[in-house]
């Protein structure tokens, strides 16, 4: 079968992609690639239009303008080509919530044009593979949030897809339960398969991608290496609590004044009682507490954490979020239309 | 990228592709009964009220009006609830099918590589044999309020032509289904349809009595030609002017309704 995009080092292309809904555009002209084996992030708030970027490359709907190949294929051309290749995981759980996850996955292997011999113990396999043999037998409506979204990754990976869209594939779970789910996508990615996905977080984008791309407002804002992002957004944040609350405002006029914090300048978050200062490398961590021990400060606690997606927002286009990262995180992202 | 346009080309799925998928849709179909056998209360129910219902609160005066009694009545509205059951039983098939947009399952289906038209014709094909069952229970409770069946090769021809009547009908319901959001609008919309066509017939009772303009609408209503078949099959009397404008009606319906069902179905968004 004649695929469009001869390049086999590039698993998804996408080039001016539009979709408008109404007054509201969705996409507003995306570019984006992601190289074979390799996984991508999507990072934006609610509504900056990740959602529709997914459903446009796994053939729910079509653009209005632009294009898009997935492993090849023309996403709007050659929908069942790339309906072969392509494994979904949404934001909602995509399973039949009355069917048991045995029933389930061994449905998905026959649509699949598996032989029932195969859909059986493919479904068996991968029944296993996601710690789901105890509950094969149960209705998916009884399984806990955890297992559900890890029924729905077995049920994307049956047909052995050669790229695989998450959409916000922890969104809604707690964090034991997030952390599963990040060893199951790291192990489908040691088996080479090609992976796009779409975050609120940070983290999770750090724990799982290689490459980012922001988007805001249906449009591509930053892209490029984690590494490289987290150094254009300042690296990471150390949050550093001294003993005497009193002590909060100095520390933080001394730091700035010596200048060794990363692009910004430091935050007195009071509440917590801590002072927050972007940093880029070891050596400004290091010099940090150099400052900190010469002026005879004690700590209580000292800790680094990762810029939030307001804080990457923040310096990539000096505006916040479009929308607060934290709302409900089981909201639909965009109305579904 | 106009040389590459005249050369792209997509798959097609071959027959015994499409008789695969529909089978694996038909077996989620038929393992929520199993797993949800409340869902089949309807089917068992709605007979058995309906009839016991019309007989013996309409039967008296209505068999009187007919030159007899109450079992003046029974001979005439049985089947004319054969009609009436498999229209009733038929609208379900749209709400259940929105439900499965609402939830993501749908997602899944339409990113597989399967035909569109398999998942519509599953479902469908699920709908029938509950249609069976609710007519075997029709018939026990038919015979158990006096009905008395002489012609059995009559009654088995007015059940299915019922069910291949509401088949059609069921196209209807599935694009209701796909072009509407809330279930619950599904099943009222549905009423909205059903009860007017349903009572606006011969079902229930002989429509000379009825004004001229209901008349005409009663004579044009499709459900009217269907269960004066059904009585001409089972009781006797002119069927083949009715028949086939039974059957015409069916055929037009699908030509109509199931490629615009399919096309809702392919295109929404």
């Amino acid at each position: 079968m004649t695929r469009i995009d001869k390049n086999a080092t590039v698993a998804v292309s996408v080039r001016g992609l539009v979709k408008h809904y109404g007054a509201t555009k969705a996409l507003d002209g995306v570019d984006l690639e992601v190289r074979e084996g390799t996984v991508m992030g999507v990072l934006g708030p609610n509504g900056a239009g990740k959602t529709t970027l997914v459903r446009i490359l796994s053939t729910l709907i079509t653009p209005d303008s632009g294009q898009a190949s997935v492993a090849g294929y023309d996403v709007v051309r050659q929908p069942r080509q790339t309906r072969r290749v392509i494994g979904l995981t949404g934001q909602y759980a995509s399973v039949d919530e009355k069917l048991s996850g045995w029933e389930n996955l061994y449905m998905i292997g026959r649509l699949l044009d598996l032989p029932r011999k195969e859909a059986r113990s493919r479904a068996d396999a991968l029944l296993e593979r996601f710690s789901l043999t105890e509950a094969a037998k149960r209705p998916a409506n009884t399984y806990s949030g955890g297992m559900r979204r890890r029924l729905d990754l077995a049920a994307s990976m049956i047909g052995r897809p050669e790229v695989l869209f998450l959409d916000e594939p922890t969104t809604g779970l707690d964090p034991h339960t997030r952390n599963e789910v990040w060893d199951e996508v790291k192990a489908m990615v040691g088996d080479g398969v090609t992976v796009l996905l779409t975050t609120q977080y940070m983290e999770e984008a750090e724990q799982l991608a290689s490459e980012l791309t922001v988007v805001d407002h249906g449009k591509v804002i930053a892209g490029g290496a984690i590494d490289e992002l987290k150094a254009k957004v300042g690296g990471r944040t150390l949050r550093v609590r001294p003993t005497d609350p009193l002590q909060l405002r100095p520390l933080a006029d001394i730091l700035d004044k010596q200048g060794i914090t990363g692009l910004a300048a430091t935050t007195v978050d009071s509440e917590s009682g801590t002072v927050l200062v972007p940093i880029l490398s070891d050596e400004q961590l290091t010099a940090v507490v150099g400052t900190v021990t010469a002026r005879g400060i004690t700590l209580s606690s000292i800790s680094t954490e990762l810029p939030s997606l307001d804080e990457v927002f923040l310096s990539l286009t000096g505006h916040r979020a479009s929308a607060p990262q934290d709302a409900v995180p089981t909201e639909p992202e965009e109305a579904a239309v | 990228m106009s040389a590459a346009a005249a050369t792209v080309t997509d798959t097609r799925i071959p027959l015994r592709g499409h008789l695969r998928h529909t089978g694996a849709l038909m077996r989620r179909n038929l393992l929520w009964i199993r797993q949800d056998p409340e869902s089949m209360m309807d089917a068992v129910m709605m007979p058995i009220v309906f009839t016991l219902l019309f007989v013996y609160v309409f039967g008296g005066s209505v068999g009187q009006a007919l030159g007899g009694g109450h079992d003046e009545y029974v001979q005439y509205v049985i089947p004319g609830m054969i009609a009436m059951m498999s229209m009733t039983l038929s609208q379900g098939v749209g709400t259940g099918f929105c439900q499965d947009f609402n939830s993501g399952v749908m997602d899944r289906f339409r990113s597989l590589p399967i035909g569109r038209g398999s998942v519509l014709i599953a479902k469908v094909a699920v709908e029938i044999t509950r249609m069976i069952f609710a007519m075997t229970v029709l018939m026990i409770v038919a015979v158990l309020v006096g009905f008395d069946i002489d012609n059995w090769g009559g009654m088995f021809a007015s059940v299915g032509l019922s069910v291949v009547f509401a088949s059609s009908i069921m196209w209807g319901f599935l694009t209701l289904g796909v072009i509407m959001k809330e279930a619950q609008a599904v099943q009222q919309t549905g009423f909205l349809i059903l009860i007017p066509l349903q009572f606006g017939s011969s079902i229930f009772a002989p429509t000379s009595s009825m004004p001229d303009w209901l008349q005409t609408f009663t004579d044009y209503n499709p459900l009217s030609t269907l269960a004066d078949t059904a009585r001409g099959l089972m009781i006797g009397g002119p069927v083949a002017h009715d028949l086939w404008v039974t059957v015409a009606w069916s055929v037009a319906i699908t030509a109509v309704m199931a490629p615009v069902a399919i096309h809702k179905f392919r295109t929404k968004n």
